[in-house]
């Protein structure tokens, strides 16, 4: 299991180890879980008050249902820790930011340098998605 | 047409500094080729067979005079002086440095352009009919829906690393010139009873190798919820398509083997739920758009005759121009299709020459067709002369379009790494075989499609007459098709039987077309003669 690089989060990281989503409804006391590409988010949605936090697995960079289940679980709410782990690499960070992700568990590890360039290369945004950033056309017609 | 804003600029720089940083990623190691290829793919950066190939998007077709320019100039500089206009109204260069890359990226910047999305699993550029704004039956101009799409689809983070890329085409006239139902999602502009301008959705067409005719999903959806529903489409797709096998991966696959209806009603619970979720931008933004599309000023009360004295001209008007919704104007075509050419090919010069007279002629304007012509949008009919033959003194005047010899070709095993045969040496045969003793007039309107692999970039299922290049045993082969169409009467054509060599082939169309000129009746075109009589004429005569 590799170990989180990039956090944007200021609360204490939960230790408990994740469980699959289909042990997850079962085990009443865990805090947190692993969504891997097949899994559907929205069966998480009954627990989310008591999760903490969410490791959405990328076991392959170019399998993209991760970032939808992030969108989904930040659209219904959910505050807690969102973190991808696997297959992360520079050029996904920005993009993951925008769906609700907050820590990055990459297998091999980042240049930080070159992981700072990236998240900050975009002045704007076209999309309004799960950051709190404006799209373009919100400032437009601000 | 439209214009950026300082933050359209600052996305498209933005983009040209990301590429520039992969690229020395690539360059000093530190990416490998396979982690590199999804990047260099969404900014239209192909390895082919000889060397990289860069596709440039061209947004729903239209350009103005100073972008053609620049992709003149960006053949001679980059590349060996020429471009090739895309079925996608896009333009590809054949021979680019993987160092020279960002530098074009940059050059491109500059005339409001870019190659982003132009390859990769995700929402590519978005095309249109190249006569929007222009043809007198449109209902509204399609393109600022499909600009409002456009900016909603760039750099989209949810949809970037899609199942397999997605294709967007947007019309708003009851003739498609723009293969609608043959894409991811076909947008047609409707009214309501109410009278009220809305879009209705086709989802999961497309060639390749299972073409499919997309089918309706939603009727009618409002101005305010387009983007919306377009996320719910895409949304259910990124979830479910199918990621285990690359070729059973587009939408149409998805949309297939649940049904249409289970997939409709899977996008409409998304719909629902994404409502609520805030991502339509204002009809404003809508508007906004729109005013970049407003009518050029034309000149009320222009002359409404044509001088045909030139017989010569005659013809071209008759073959290559269109009525326009201004009187005393035209919709002109110049077929990128001379006899024994490369279809879709010009030359910087070319190139340089049609910016130049669009600016003269045509309010600045130009377009891509997905036929891989280029259409001088408004032209006044007492320029058209002139146009003509500045246009034929440069080999542009060709009076062929929608004829045979307007052929659409994939650039097949002359320059594609898929490829299993040559695509552009057939076209050249055809077009010269039916060129000579005016056999091409005499068919008339007939589309012929080929492409060198089963992957049918050459849209060969949507030819009247279509042709596939395989590979047999080694030695290339071409299967005819007969039947299909991509215009509003969507069909995909049918395999006659065994397939022919390079010659074989060319004598198989001829024998297909002298069955259409011995049994039409009035007015008939090819495709109508084939879908009255069937296949079984044409296949007695060309296996005879």
């Amino acid at each position: 299991m590799s170990d989180t690089q990039l956090r944007f989060r200021d609360d204490e990281p939960v230790a408990d180890p994740a469980v699959t989503v289909d042990s997850f409804g079962d085990q009443s006391n865990a805090a947190a879980v692993r969504i891997e590409p097949g899994d559907d988010a929205r069966d998480l949605l009954p627990f989310l008050d008591r999760l903490k936090l969410v490791e959405v697995n990328f076991p392959v960079f170019g399998d993209g249902r991760g970032y939808s289940a992030a969108r989904i679980l930040r659209e219904a709410g959910y505050t807690g820790e969102l973190r991808a782990v696997g297959d992360v690499l520079i050029d996904q960070l920005a993009a993951m930011r925008r769906c609700g992700f907050d820590s990055f568990a990459p297998e091999a590890p980042l240049d930080p340098a070159d992981a700072e360039a990236a998240l900050a290369r975009w002045p704007d945004v076209y999309q309004s998605a799960a950051d709190a950033r404006a799209p373009i056309w919100a400032k437009r017609h601000g | 047409m439209y214009k950026y804003d300082q933050y359209d600029h600052a996305m498209v720089e933005a983009r040209v500094a990301e590429f520039r940083d992969q690229t020395r990623r690539r360059l000093d190691g530190s990416l490998t080729e396979e982690q590199f290829r999804p990047l260099r793919l969404m900014n239209g950066l192909y390895l082919q067979l000889h060397a990289y190939m860069l596709r440039v998007a061209v947004p729903y077709g239209t350009l103005n005079s100073r972008q053609m320019r620049m992709l003149g100039d960006i053949a001679d500089k980059y590349d060996r002086g020429y471009g090739h206009f895309t079925t996608r109204q896009n333009i590809q260069y054949n021979w680019i440095k993987l160092e020279d890359a960002p530098d074009i990226l940059a050059d491109l910047a500059t005339v409001e352009m870019h190659a982003i999305q132009t390859s990769g699993n995700c929402i590519r550029n978005i095309s249109s009919d190249q006569y929007a704004g222009a043809a007198a039956d449109e209902l509204v101009d399609p393109r600022p829906y499909a600009e409002l799409l456009r900016q909603w689809s760039s750099f989209h983070p949810e949809f970037t690393y899609l199942p397999r890329k997605f294709k967007i085409a947007v019309i708003a006239n009851e003739t498609d010139r723009a293969a609608m139902r043959l894409h991811d999602i076909g947008i047609k502009l409707v009214k309501n009873d109410a009278g009220e301008v809305g879009a209705r959705f086709y989802v999961g067409g497309g060639m390749g190798r299972t073409p499919m005719i997309a089918p309706m999903i939603r009727e009618f959806v409002p101005l305010d919820q387009l983007v919306t529903y377009a996320e719910a489409c895409l949304r259910v797709y990124n979830r479910y398509g199918r990621r285990d096998n690359k070729y059973k991966a587009r939408i149409k696959i998805l949309v297939h083997e649940i049904g249409a209806e289970e997939y409709t009603r899977q996008v409409e619970e998304e719909f629902a739920h994404l409502l609520g979720q805030g991502v339509e931008p204002p009809i404003a933004e809508l508007e906004r758009i729109m005013a970049f599309f407003a009518d050029p000023p034309f000149e009320a009360g222009a002359a409404g005759e044509i001088d045909r004295s030139d017989p010569d001209f005659a013809l071209w008007v008759d073959r290559n121009c269109h009525e326009h919704k201004q009187a005393g104007y035209v919709i002109a075509t110049v077929s990128l299709k001379p006899v024994g050419g490369i279809p879709g090919d010009a030359s910087a010069d070319q190139i340089r020459l049609m910016a130049d007279l669009a600016k003269e002629y045509s309010f600045d304007e130009l377009r891509v067709t997905h036929a891989q012509n280029i259409v001088f949008p408004h032209v006044r009919k007492a320029d058209l002369y002139t146009l003509w033959q500045k246009l034929d003194t440069a080999g542009l005047g060709t009076a062929n379009l929608d004829l045979i010899g307007d052929i659409i070709a994939c650039p097949g095993l002359d320059y594609c790494s898929l490829a299993n045969a040559r695509s552009i040496p057939i076209a050249q045969k055809i077009s010269e075989r039916f060129a000579q003793g005016g056999k091409e007039d005499a068919i008339g309107e007939l589309k012929l499609k080929i492409s060198g692999c089963i992957n049918a970039c050459g849209h060969h299922h949507a030819g009247h007459i279509g042709i596939l290049g395989v590979d047999k045993k080694g030695v290339e082969n071409y299967q005819l098709l007969l039947g299909g169409s991509e215009a509003e009467d969507t069909s995909l054509g049918r395999i006659t039987g065994p397939g022919f060599d390079e010659d074989g082939i060319v004598d198989a169309v001829e024998k297909a077309t002298d069955v259409y000129l011995a049994q039409r009746k009035d007015g008939e075109r090819f495709l109508d003669t084939y879908r009255r009589i069937g296949i079984d004429p044409f296949k007695e005569a060309i296996y005879e």
